[in-house]
């Protein structure tokens, strides 16, 4: 059946036109020359200050990515990217360390006030707590801008800094950890991303702390044929547990802009790491044209016993979207969850999804994926769930609803189940009709007509996860959920 | 960028070098409807299909087909007086046999009152017009297997229903393979019902020989037609078998499938569905019991063109030893084809250890008016139903004989006539007791 109107109603103002971080900041900036070469690379890595190590890492990357193709496989469709025509290191002119917020150029203040942002640590009253807080990594073009709350996340012994900054303070951590989940050689994008990477975040929790607050990196594209390529690497030793949320706009331009990010996730024994993501970058306009290019290579590892590593994510911007947040459940008991709301407008076109890769004893996980296309977009859930042969009594469950809004745009299912275990139970439905019978029962019982009573099982279901984002995502986020399930087709 | 010259394999190094000495003597050049240089040309263009190759992710014919065997001769009266003598697949089911030994059409009962029934090579030299209902579906078209058998194309027959026709008695298509050495067979079989007919087509696969068979039967039911397909496959060990169903459909037409998967060492079974016509409807469904180092793979596309179809697959794989399965299913709702029902399914039990299932049910939509849903399952026999039939004093192999039949059977319910079904459970419930 068709989608309610209610629902098309919402999802009308998520459309590409109502775009609001589209403005740009006059900056003067501090750019390498076009291209790409080896001497970019070592450019690169001369501004961040880095230990020879690094550079040579980087050059076998580079040297690496030359031979590589780029991968055809995914439902997206763009024009070839001149990887020669684009600017690799893009870091407004600014003193290089600020002390304080007040070194930092007013100008990027703005941009992230404008944004909402919140860069300044809140001042604590007499006697009174703020009900949250969150550390900032604010990354802008190329450079970490600022870190927020350093100094209360180091009492509690979390480092939480830039990448650039760990690779000169902590160099021991980022060498044990960096490229060991996703491997210099992994893919096309990630192995670019291992050549140019220019900024990112770093968070290590020491062993049994739980993180006292929210950790968060807002990205933002602001200059022109930029390309921007994060690295996020966060670790959580054993029994530590950090919750970790990233946020991500553009200005909105009539050309295209590459974003190809990797981030690693390593949880040891009892660690639980949470990674939220809000992606809104620039979609493009109402007739295609500009927006960004988002291919992400996001991967966790379950490498403790008992650890648990869960994606969320909101997925409503970029012109294109090649994403594949997974888990490799590693650790016996370990568990990994993605839950995931895509929503594609205008002539997005959203290939998403996730691995879940069991290869310890009793590993499990969760797949929740709600993809709604609209407009004359293309929304594509692709999803891998293996079960290796000692992944005895694994289980995963997968449930992917999608739905349309219109009839100019897909909606798509792609799901790989495989399993070499015999005790592994794997489910994967894509219907709104296969929840449990009890709920079912419980809900009809008391007066709900059945539609009635799957929106209010699923969507509260995953409100249950959302609710959890903490600042101005939350908003974003339950506006999002709000979107009934009515007329979803698998 | 480094670019990859392709190394050709034994395997297709013998296919192109049997392509340059057809045995073949179908008329089958560019005039014909069949065009075998096409399907050559992409033979040597691309190679067999390997994992690299989506569709063929999970088998990988490169890898699997070592060595290629030449086209089969055609039998001696001898042998298919012989191999129509060990014809044991639903010999007790009364029906009009159509045989074909070694791939080549070898014998054939009177067809019954309506029902045309014309050699491939006469149909192909009279340029019979109901050959343009070949290569109609869309989805095969450019499918590996597919163009292999048309690019080694052997024989075939053509088999018409005219209009009104309800034929009551099945119709058996009859594959016997025979001989010492291995050889490869290429039949294909073209059925077309006229409006509002109706017919019920055996299908089966069996033999002595390490063969790799490669068959093609294509359906086309006109509007109102109806059309009930079985098909079982019990080949010797050995046999690398791909096969390939078509099927359009007209407007409320009805045409369902089931094959049961009881033999072969190496399989591919494909189901290509077109909806031509509005409200027609679709049943996909099989049954595959696999054990040793066995590999089945059934891939099917069901292509929603038109509005108000509706659509069946349910699957079910039992897999022990080090057997493998992979079920590729894709249900595509095209723009127009609003108020779709779809459903697929597909369920694998795991009995050993080293046992593998492979699963992918896709969905591609692009209507939002429809209604699709897909489900697959993996895992072992439940204890908790285990332990209710032991707790009842069943002995545990009977009690877990008992939960195979019923998982098995569900799939095998969906076939309507009471003597085929009976045939083909009985076929499944043999291969499941010869699971250790």
């Amino acid at each position: 059946m068709p989608a309610v109107q209610e629902t098309v109603e919402r999802v009308r103002t998520l459309d590409v036109d109502q775009y609001k971080y589209g403005f740009e900041t006059d900056l003067e900036v501090d750019k390498a020359p076009r291209g790409l070469n080896e001497d970019i690379v070592r450019l690169i890595s001369a501004k961040k200050g880095e230990p020879e190590w690094m550079t040579q890492w980087r050059l076998e990357a580079f040297r690496r990515w030359q031979t590589m193709r780029e991968p055809g496989w995914a439902r997206v469709n763009y024009p070839p990217i001149d990887y020669q025509d684009l600017y690799y290191y893009a870091a407004p002119k600014m003193n290089p360390a600020p002390k304080s917020l007040d070194e930092v150029d007013p100008e990027i203040l703005k941009t992230y006030e404008k944004l909402g942002i919140p860069l300044r640590e809140q001042e604590i009253l007499a006697g009174v707590e703020p009900a949250r807080r969150v550390a900032v990594d604010a990354v802008f073009d190329s450079v970490s801008v600022v870190t927020t709350f350093k100094e209360e996340l180091r009492k509690a012994g979390v480092i939480f800094c830039s990448i650039s900054e760990a690779i000169r303070e902590h160099p021991e951590l980022v060498r044990k950890y960096l490229g060991s989940v996703v491997p210099v050689s992994d893919n096309f994008f990630a192995t670019l991303n291992s050549a140019v990477f220019t900024d990112g975040s770093f968070v290590y929790v020491p062993e049994g702390v739980r993180c006292p607050m929210e950790l968060s990196t807002y990205f933002r594209i602001n200059e022109r044929n930029t390309g921007q390529f994060e690295r996020t690497l966060i670790i959580a030793d054993k029994g530590a547990y950090v919750s970790y949320l990233e946020g991500c706009t553009a200005p909105a331009r009539d050309e295209n802009q590459l974003h190809a990010a990797v981030v690693e996730l390593v949880a040891l024994d009892d660690a639980e790491i949470k990674y939220s993501t809000v992606q809104n970058w620039y979609p493009g306009d109402a007739e295609g044209k500009g927006g960004v290019y988002n291919f992400v290579t996001k991967r966790g590892d379950c490498r403790g016993r008992d650890s648990r590593i869960s994606w969320t994510q909101v997925e409503t911007g970029s012109a294109i979207t090649w994403k594949y947040p997974s888990c490799i459940l590693r650790g016996d008991n370990s568990r990994g969850e993605f839950y995931s709301i895509a929503i594609s407008n205008g002539f997005q076109q959203v290939d998403s999804g996730t691995k879940m890769i069991h290869l310890g004893r009793n590993t499990t996980s969760r797949i929740i994926s709600k993809g709604i296309a609209a407009g004359r977009s293309e929304n594509t859930y692709r999803g891998l769930v293996s079960a290796h042969r000692k992944a005895s009594g694994a289980r995963n469950f997968t449930n992917c609803d999608s739905l349309l809004i219109g009839d100019r745009c897909g909606a798509h299912t792609v799901p790989y189940i495989e399993s070499k275990n015999a005790s592994a139970i794997f489910e994967h439905e894509a219907t709104t009709s296969k929840i449990s019978d009890d709920q079912m029962f419980y809900c009809l019982q008391r007066g709900l007509d059945a539609e009635e009573a799957i929106a209010l099982i699923v969507n509260g279901f995953v409100k249950d996860v959302l609710q959890q984002l903490p600042m101005e995502f939350a908003v974003e986020a339950q506006k999002l959920i709000s979107i009934s399930l009515e007329g979803s087709v698998g | 960028m480094t670019d990859i010259t392709p190394i050709r394999t034994q395997a297709e190094t013998q296919l192109l070098d049997y392509l340059r000495h057809p045995r073949s003597s179908l008329p089958v050049g560019d005039g014909s409807v069949i065009r075998r240089a096409d399907a050559i040309a992409r033979l040597e263009r691309e190679g067999l299909p390997n994992r690299r190759v989506e569709e063929w992710k999970y088998t990988d014919l490169r890898a699997l087909l070592r060595e290629a065997a030449p086209p089969a001769e055609r039998p001696s009266a001898a042998d298919i007086a012989e191999a129509r003598a060990q014809a044991r697949v639903f010999a007790d089911v009364a029906a009009v046999r159509l045989d074909f030994v070694n791939g080549h059409l070898a014998a054939q009962d009177a067809p019954p009152a309506g029902v045309t029934v014309i050699g491939l090579a006469q149909a192909l030299a009279e340029e019979h017009p109901v050959l343009s209902n070949l290569n109609r579906v869309d989805v095969a078209g450019g499918n590996a297997s597919y163009e292999l058998n048309r690019a080694f194309l052997s024989d075939g027959v053509v088999v018409h229903v005219a209009a009104e026709q309800a034929v009551a008695q099945p119709l058996h298509l009859r594959f016997v393979n025979r001989g010492g050495a291995p050889f490869s067979t290429a039949p294909r079989v073209l059925v077309v019902l006229d409006k509002r007919a109706s017919l019920t087509v055996l299908e089966s696969h069996e033999g002595d020989v390490a063969a790799q068979p490669n068959s093609v039967v294509e359906f086309v039911l006109a509007d109102d037609a109806q059309l009930e397909h079985a098909r079982v496959n019990t080949e010797a060990a050995g046999t690398i078998a791909l096969s390939t169903i078509t099927a359009v459909v007209g407007t409320r037409a009805a045409f369902r499938s089931v094959n049961l998967h009881a033999g072969t060492s190496v399989s591919r079974h494909q189901l290509f569905v077109a909806y031509e016509g509005e409200d027609a409807r679709v049943t996909l469904g099989g049954v595959t019991v696999l054990s040793g180092t066995q590999h089945a793979d059934t891939t099917l596309v069901v292509d929603h063109a038109v509005p108000g179809g509706e659509s069946r697959e349910l699957f079910k794989t039992v897999i022990d030893g080090e057997a493998k399965g992979v079920f590729q299913g894709k249900i595509v709702v095209r723009p127009d084809a609003q108020k779709t029902d779809g459903r697929m399914m597909s369920a694998a039990l795991l009995l050993s250890p080293d046992a593998t299932m492979n699963n992918k049910p896709e969905l591609e939509i692009w209507a939002d008016d429809v209604q699709c849903a897909h489900g697959a399952t993996c895992g072992e026999l439940d204890d908790e139903l285990l332990f209710y039939l032991t707790a009842r004093g069943l002995p545990r192999e009977e009690a877990e004989a008992l939960l195979l039949q019923a998982f098995i059977g569900e799939a095998l319910e969906l076939v309507t006539d009471e003597a085929i079904r009976e045939a083909m459970t009985g076929l499944a419930i043999d291969r499941l007791a010869k699971l250790a």
